[in-house]
């Protein structure tokens, strides 16, 4: 009789811890899951961020510095969604402006290929998405005869400001000539 | 003949409830000869010579790099934004940017500056006198910790990532170093320490203290 009641009680123990230890090695394994979903959304968000640098940059947060700790499982999930929306709104931002900058490309072929019917209209390098500061300008030929006489053209102008403006350009010129 | 500098580091502890959670967390250190002085010309010249390595393109791009890439996850895993709270490559690349060049400013922080652009893996400084003979790692702060040990050290919340040894916390995880740890100019000896994460291969951390080692010893 003690022998049956030893056998029936003792297994008792461990399937009261049981429930506790599933739910920490569930909730370790979840942690480690939401992780690596983390550092795989950084590293999309890296790559969306180099791509949409070029096409003006997405925007980043604001937020007070924090300090290093370790996560429970709702701040991870916190920081998971954060990086999937901060994702999806740089996404959406890359798609818009890739859309923009077709229809820029093609205004641009439409303009070169009939200057008349865009008068002065400008279109610059970043506006189609590529890198410097020139622009496209449709401009009459010979000035106000031009004008007068329909004879409309293309020009792309040259390179990227000087950093000081067209005055320091004038006086370093006028400054040389005075020496 | 230039003496060679020996390749010795030293693993840091991780406490095991921090390491079970971050897998790949790991801290190395050494202790160098050395103190704050001023660099000699080569060393400004080196600086000089790594500043033609990152220009706009190449920081836009760091972000996507296998290193840089752990430690933005990494930082993300503890709660530090990496668009707020910089990595270190990402901070010293966005100073040489705006400063033009990596300007040199004394040869410990020239030499972790170096250490950090070469291999992509953040070193700290710290006096070795402060430091305990059994070294350093990372552990969580429990209640009573305190930054560093002078009255100007502020009282840690339990549960911040520290780097510490068995007597003081020296340093928030990838922070600041405690007001009065870092190297002075009474420093006769210095404990250089790298951390790593997930991602980062180990022979990066032991490269990146060889380098600092090494440049210190030109001094």
């Amino acid at each position: 009789m003690e022998a049956l009641e030893h056998e029936v009680h003792t297994p008792r123990a461990p399937e009261q811890n049981q429930p506790q230890v599933a739910i920490d090695v569930d909730e370790c394994a979840a942690r480690r899951s939401l992780r690596a979903q983390i550092a795989r959304l950084e590293y999309e968000l890296a790559d969306a961020f180099v791509t949409a640098f070029q096409m003006g940059g997405v925007e980043l947060p604001v937020a007070a510095p924090g300090e290093p700790r370790l996560l429970d499982l709702g701040e991870l999930e916190c920081v998971r969604d954060e990086l999937a929306e901060r994702l999806r709104s740089a996404r959406r931002s890359i798609s818009e402006r890739a859309e923009l900058q077709a229809e820029n490309r093609l205004r641009l072929e439409r303009l070169l290929l009939e200057p008349g019917r865009y008068r002065f209209v400008r279109i610059s390098r970043r506006d189609v998405g590529e890198p410097g500061c020139g622009v496209w300008q449709v401009r009459p030929r010979l000035g106000l005869i031009g004008m007068m006489m329909g004879w409309w053209q293309v020009k792309l102008s040259s390179g990227c400001p000087l950093p000081g403006g067209r005055d320091r350009l004038v006086a370093t010129r006028s400054a040389s000539s005075l020496a | 003949m230039e003496e060679e500098v020996e390749l010795r580091a030293a693993p840091g502890f991780v406490e095991p409830s921090v390491r079970v959670e971050l897998p790949g967390l790991r801290l190395d250190w050494r202790s160098v000869e050395g103190g704050r002085r001023k660099s000699p010309r080569e060393i400004s010249r080196r600086l000089k010579d790594l500043s033609n390595r990152y220009r706009g393109a190449s920081v836009v791009a760091l972000r996507a790099q296998p290193i840089p890439h752990a430690y933005r996850a990494f930082f993300h895993q503890i709660g530090l934004d990496p668009d707020v709270t910089r990595i270190p490559i990402e901070q010293a690349a966005v100073g040489r940017l705006m400063q033009g060049q990596f300007r040199s400013t004394n040869l410990v922080d020239d030499a972790l500056l170096i250490g950090l652009i070469e291999t992509g893996v953040p070193i700290w400084a710290l006096d070795a006198d402060l430091v305990d003979a059994g070294g350093l790692g990372i552990r969580a702060s429990v209640a009573g910790d305190r930054l560093g040990s002078t009255e100007f050290g502020h009282h840690l919340a339990p549960g911040r990532l520290v780097v510490a040894d068995s007597q003081r916390v020296h340093a928030l995880l990838f922070g600041d170093v405690a007001p009065g740890h870092g190297v002075g100019p009474r420093t006769a000896r210095i404990v250089l320490f790298a951390v790593g994460v997930e991602g980062v291969p180990a022979i990066h951390l032991e490269e990146a203290l060889w380098i600092c080692a090494e440049v210190l010893g030109t001094g």
